[in-house]
């Protein structure tokens, strides 16, 4: 209680620290935000929850750790399109054979078949990386940048890997929605997630357009892992933790907001950073599930309230 | 490496029994439970190929020998995933199942606190190289020994350095303040444990004291509390995955405090992977190659690691880990106890290791009532200029700690 | 008929006995073999028979498991103090000391789980399909990491009970028989459960919950009631888990979500869903599994076990009990009444 107490008088004897926990937040939250745009699309277009989608960021990671050390002269910001490329090859694998056979099956079926997808991921990579935590160091001096920029006395520190992340992933972000609108694929995703057998009816492909949805999933996590590993480090097990978040922040966006998903990445970001502040850094993924939790309930309070209002 | 932990887990595919025997001994089998998987599978191979490599040296210097006969040791592994209820499990299938009458520890407090109780029940001595909690020791085991440290004297060196740091300044040990941030495992709070009570009795006040999530990625939260509070000293403790996480974020971070000491650097290969980051960092290890410890088998401490990285050339590019000459030792202390028993009857073996005294390479072992060793001091080196140099404690050092950090 | 029923399973009965005394050496295995059958049973009690989905039930595994050792600690010695990080000092227990117990221990955490899963059930069954499972996955999960931090349990380190001072080869055959007679005064339970009017009722809530709610079906109340069950005979084999294990720590080994919390579901799905025998069934094919790939596929035993899950799910989620339904009608349709009894035949 006397460290809660602690840490609360902390923000308040320093408000800069404020700024310093949204920062960091909102530089987590846009990476978590990706995953969770790969499964807000297959979630409201193919209904498969997909629990294998932290898998798909750490192998991003590895694909883009593999190459730095596999290929000469290779520079991690190639990881991004590399990782993008490789995991969408990746993601139509699974989806041929896998996806496609759950996708009329109940809602139940997709959890639990990714979920067994899931951990064969995992275990495949740690037989092929090993199980040690890995990371990139990505230097930018060659650039003409600075690998961190530091303000108010260093005590706000912007490492240049996490500022160039968050513009990737409003790169990816924006690609994807001008995808969606402009393109004809990405029309004929919209309407299969509206009305599949309307579409069927009206010439679509719908299981072109499954498979298309799914590896564009895969390959956004990937790109995502790929920036993940300059930021952070991967292992093998780390899945999970992402896959959590990419549900609480779907769960709590609704589906088919795409925007709302990004708002809801970055609003989840911060408050986990503000959380382990208050609570201690102990409490990081306990904190991210009772938001879960906590999402689902008001959903729940809503929906009722909903019910009451049209009897 | 890719390639390399492909081939050991096929090769631990299809024989889980490594050593061939050398041409006339018999064979006295032993049995692990190791991680090969799961989260301490690093540290789980480094064990491994502890064991491996002391049983080869023993086979190739002829053996146990015990009256005319000469044995050699049959090792099987098992896998516990990193998980305890796993390796009870597997600990019970190797005495029930494969009948082996001698255990060799797992890796990690937490996996070791989870087979003990299984040997001890079955009486089954077990020499264990990697389980360094206290907590292991105050239950009254009789068949549990540990060739190790326990976890409180890991950083208590530290704690000392930072008080005579504050005297020599011209203040009292009980001006430092210190952080502590240790992953939540039985290991880790040991160790967090025993900084705590270094620090009372030097009266220094804690003023961060957190715990890590075992998925951790990310420490930013609790840095940027040192940055407000400005410890005077820094434990960080969580295996190899916490030291490359706070090595590389107190770099990112431009942390400045004066000193910062952690586990488990060399395991992470710090220097490495993060070069000039890493600098000045002080690190405990169980054993350093530079010491002038030595035995008939291994030689000295050096000479074992050149030894053993001609054995394992992936060790080649950085420090052995103390973590395999530990696994190495307990071996030797295994084929020592067997020779003084002259018998392969578990009770005269376990009273056998209960009277060890020897000096080995990785440092003098002599086991107190509880199991745990009491003759081998920890070792606290500092990174300086890429280079891990012994400053502590000072009958060993071979530098002067550089103090504050540069950075 | 009525002879071969009950020579039936005067045999299965014969033999649950005779085991542990054939195969000494493996008794652990079939004490394990017993929790997987129970776990597997409890969670067809929702999942199959009631259509609720749950990822969590292994929360009551978990909470079992410690609210049994603080029982058993806290009748004798200072809990907090017991499970101190450092705790110089020495517990021992008496053999009356541990035998009270693991009894009430068990006992408690089954009551204790059970009133848990009522208080929980009226906040998570507003939860319909994909949402019940995450949710009851969030509230597993979320309970580990909680209790990882609870010092007076001792957090991360786990606790580790005392070890049986009696003669060994009697605590593991007590061990044994704590399971195997948990498994079977749930099997009798259930066997008449699911004849009575209780057993329609759940199954009219799987088949049409609005429809059940309209014929006037209290839903809540069999929902709760029924989660209510299953939590108390989970919590109690997960009091014996504890005394069996001894050392046991929050995440991976009490929650252990992503093992035991997920291998229930692929158990009952293994052998069919919705059916008496079919989580039983499921739970002895998975433990075979298991074994054969832990022993000869070291290292790529997850990799088979993620395998499997896919495979079961994707291509025979009817089960084994499914399958046989479809190949050999006769076998449940000719008397109702003993298709389960039949179908191991």
């Amino acid at each position: 209680m006397d460290q809660i107490m602690g840490n609360i008088d902390l923000l308040i004897q320093f408000p800069i620290v404020n700024l310093k926990i949204i920062l960091d937040g909102v530089m987590i939250g846009a990476l978590f935000a990706l995953a969770a745009y790969g499964l807000a699309l297959v979630w409201g277009v193919m209904n498969v929850k997909n629990l294998a989608q932290g898998d798909f960021v750490i192998g991003g990671g590895y694909v883009s750790w593999w190459s730095y050390h596999n290929v000469p002269y290779f520079h991690p910001l190639l990881g991004v399109p590399v990782a993008f490329i490789v995991m969408w090859a990746l993601g139509w694998l699974t989806y041929k054979l896998v996806i496609s056979r759950v996708i009329e099956r109940d809602l139940f079926t997709s959890l639990l078949a990714t979920f067994g997808l899931a951990i064969m991921y995992a275990q495949l990579m740690n037989l092929m990386f090993g199980s040690d935590t890995q990371s990139l160091v990505l230097d930018v001096t060659g650039l003409g940048l600075e690998n961190n920029y530091y303000f108010a006395d260093g005590l706000i520190d912007l490492p240049a890997a996490k500022v160039i992340g968050v513009v990737l992933a409003a790169i990816l972000a924006t690609g994807v929605i001008l995808f969606m609108k402009r393109s004809r694929m990405g029309q004929a995703i919209r309407a299969t997630a509206q009305d599949a057998r309307a579409a069927r009816v009206l010439g679509i492909d719908t299981e072109k357009v499954y498979a298309f949805t799914f590896s564009l999933n895969s390959a956004i996590c990937g790109a995502a892992g790929a920036i993940i590993v300059m930021v952070w480090v991967i292992q093998p097990f780390y899945g999970i933790t992402y896959s959590i978040r990419a549900f609480v922040i779907v769960t709590a966006a609704g589906l088919g907001n795409l925007p709302g998903v990004i708002a809801a990445g970055l609003g989840i970001g911060a408050a986990e950073q503000y959380g382990s502040h208050i609570f201690g850094i102990g409490y990081q993924q306990a904190i991210a599930v009772i938001l879960l939790l906590m999402v689902l309930i008001y959903r729940l309070v809503q929906q009722r309230r909903n019910r009451q209002v049209m009897q | 490496m890719k390639l390399k932990t492909l081939s050991l887990a096929a090769g631990a595919l299809f024989a889980s029994t490594a050593i061939a025997a050398a041409a006339d001994c018999a064979t006295i089998e032993v049995g692990a439970a190791i991680s090969l998987t799961g989260k301490y599978a690093t540290n789980g191979v480094h064990t491994q190929n502890g064991y491996e490599f002391a049983m080869k040296k023993i086979a190739d210097n002829g053996g146990i020998k015990m009256g005319d006969k000469c044995y050699n040791f049959n090792v099987t592994y098992y896998d516990d995933e990193s998980k305890g209820d796993r390796a009870a499990t597997l600990a019970e299938r190797l005495i029930n199942q494969d009948k082996v009458q001698f255990m060799l520890g797992p890796y990690s407090s937490g996996m070791t606190k989870a087979i003990a109780p299984v040997t001890e029940k079955y009486q089954i001595p077990m020499i264990e190289a990697e389980g360094a909690s206290r907590s292991l020791f105050n239950k009254g085991y009789k068949y549990l020994f540990a060739v190790l440290s326990t976890s409180e004297q890991y950083l208590a060196s530290a704690v000392t350095l930072a008080g005579e740091k504050a005297v020599e300044a011209g203040g009292k040990a009980s001006d430092v303040k210190v952080a502590v941030a240790v992953e939540n495992d039985p290991f880790s709070l040991d160790i967090r444990a025993g900084v705590l009570e270094d620090a009372k009795k030097l009266g220094m006040k804690v003023v961060i004291d957190e715990k890590l999530p075992r998925d951790l990625s990310d420490m930013t939260a609790i840095l940027t509390k040192v940055k407000l509070i400005k410890p005077d000293l820094l434990i960080v403790s969580g295996h190899s995955k916490g030291a490359a996480t706070a090595v590389r974020q107190i770099g990112e971070q431009k942390i400045s405090t004066p000193m910062i000491a952690m586990t488990h650097c060399e395991a992470a290969d710090v220097t490495g992977n993060f070069g000039a980051a890493a600098n000045d960092i002080l690190c405990s290890t169980q054993w350093a190659e530079t010491l002038t410890y030595e035995d008939p088998i291994f030689g000295t401490a050096a000479n074992y690691e050149t030894e053993f990285k001609a054995a394992y050339p992936e060790y080649a590019e950085k420090k052995v880990p103390y973590q395999t000459a530990q696994a190495s030792a307990a071996i030797y202390v295994y084929k020592d106890a067997f020779e003084r028993a002259g018998s392969l009857d578990k009770e005269k073996v376990r009273d056998a290791i209960a009277a060890t005294d020897l000096k080995t390479f990785y440092g003098s072992i002599k086991f107190s009532e509880a199991g745990n060793n009491v003759a081998k001091p920890m070792v606290l080196r500092q990174i300086q200029d890429g280079k891990y140099k012994v400053v502590a404690p000072s009958a060993f050092a071979s530098d002067k700690v550089n103090h504050p950090r540069t950075n | 008929m009525k002879i071969q029923k009950i020579a039936f399973y005067g045999v299965l009965l014969a033999i649950t006995v005779a085991a542990p005394f054939l195969f000494p050496s493996f008794s652990t295995q079939l004490a394990t073999l017993w929790l997987f059958i129970i776990v597997s049973m409890t969670w067809d009690m929702t999942g199959g028979q009631m259509g609720y989905n749950s990822l969590g039930n292994i929360f009551f595994y978990g909470t079992g498991m410690y609210v049994a050792a603080v029982i058993a600690i806290g009748l004798v010695y200072d809990v907090g103090e017991y499970t101190g990080a450092s705790g110089g000092g020495r517990y021992d227990f008496t053999n009356e000391q541990y035998i009270l117990g693991f009894v009430l221990g068990s006992l408690g955490a089954g009551i204790f789980c059970a009133i848990s899963a009522v208080i929980l059930g009226y906040v998570l069954f507003g939860l319909r399909g994909p949402y019940f499972a995450i949710g009851t996955l969030g509230t597993a999960i979320a309970a580990g990491e909680l209790v990882s931090n609870w010092d007076w349990v001792g957090g991360g380190q786990g606790i580790t009970l005392p070890v049986y001072s009696g003669d060994f080869d009697q605590t593991k055959l007590f061990i044994y028989f704590a399971f195997a007679i948990t498994g079977v005064i749930l099997f009798i339970f259930l066997k008449w459960l699911y004849t009575t009017r209780f057993g329609a009722a759940i199954n009219a809530i799987r088949d049409d919950e609005e429809k059940a709610e309209a014929m006037g079906i209290h839903t809540m109340r069999y929902k709760l009631v029924t989660w209510a069950m299953s939590a108390f005979f989970i919590g109690v084999v997960g009091g014996i888990s504890a005394f069996q294990l001894i050392s046991f720590e929050p995440l991976e080994t009490a929650y252990q979500t992503i093992n035991l919390g997920i291998f229930m579901v692929v158990c009952v799905l293994l052998g069919g869903k919705g059916t008496l025998w079919g989580p039983i069934i499921g739970a002895i094919m998975f433990q075979i599994f298991k074994e054969v790939t832990w022993n000869y596929f070291l290292g790529w035993q997850w990799v088979a076990l993620g395998a499997l899950i896919v495979v079961t799910v994707v291509y025979f989620q009817d089960g084994l009990m499914g399958w046989l339904r479809t190949q050999k009608p006769e076998w449940f349709g000719v008397v109702v009444d003993d298709k389960d009894g039949e179908a191991v035949r």
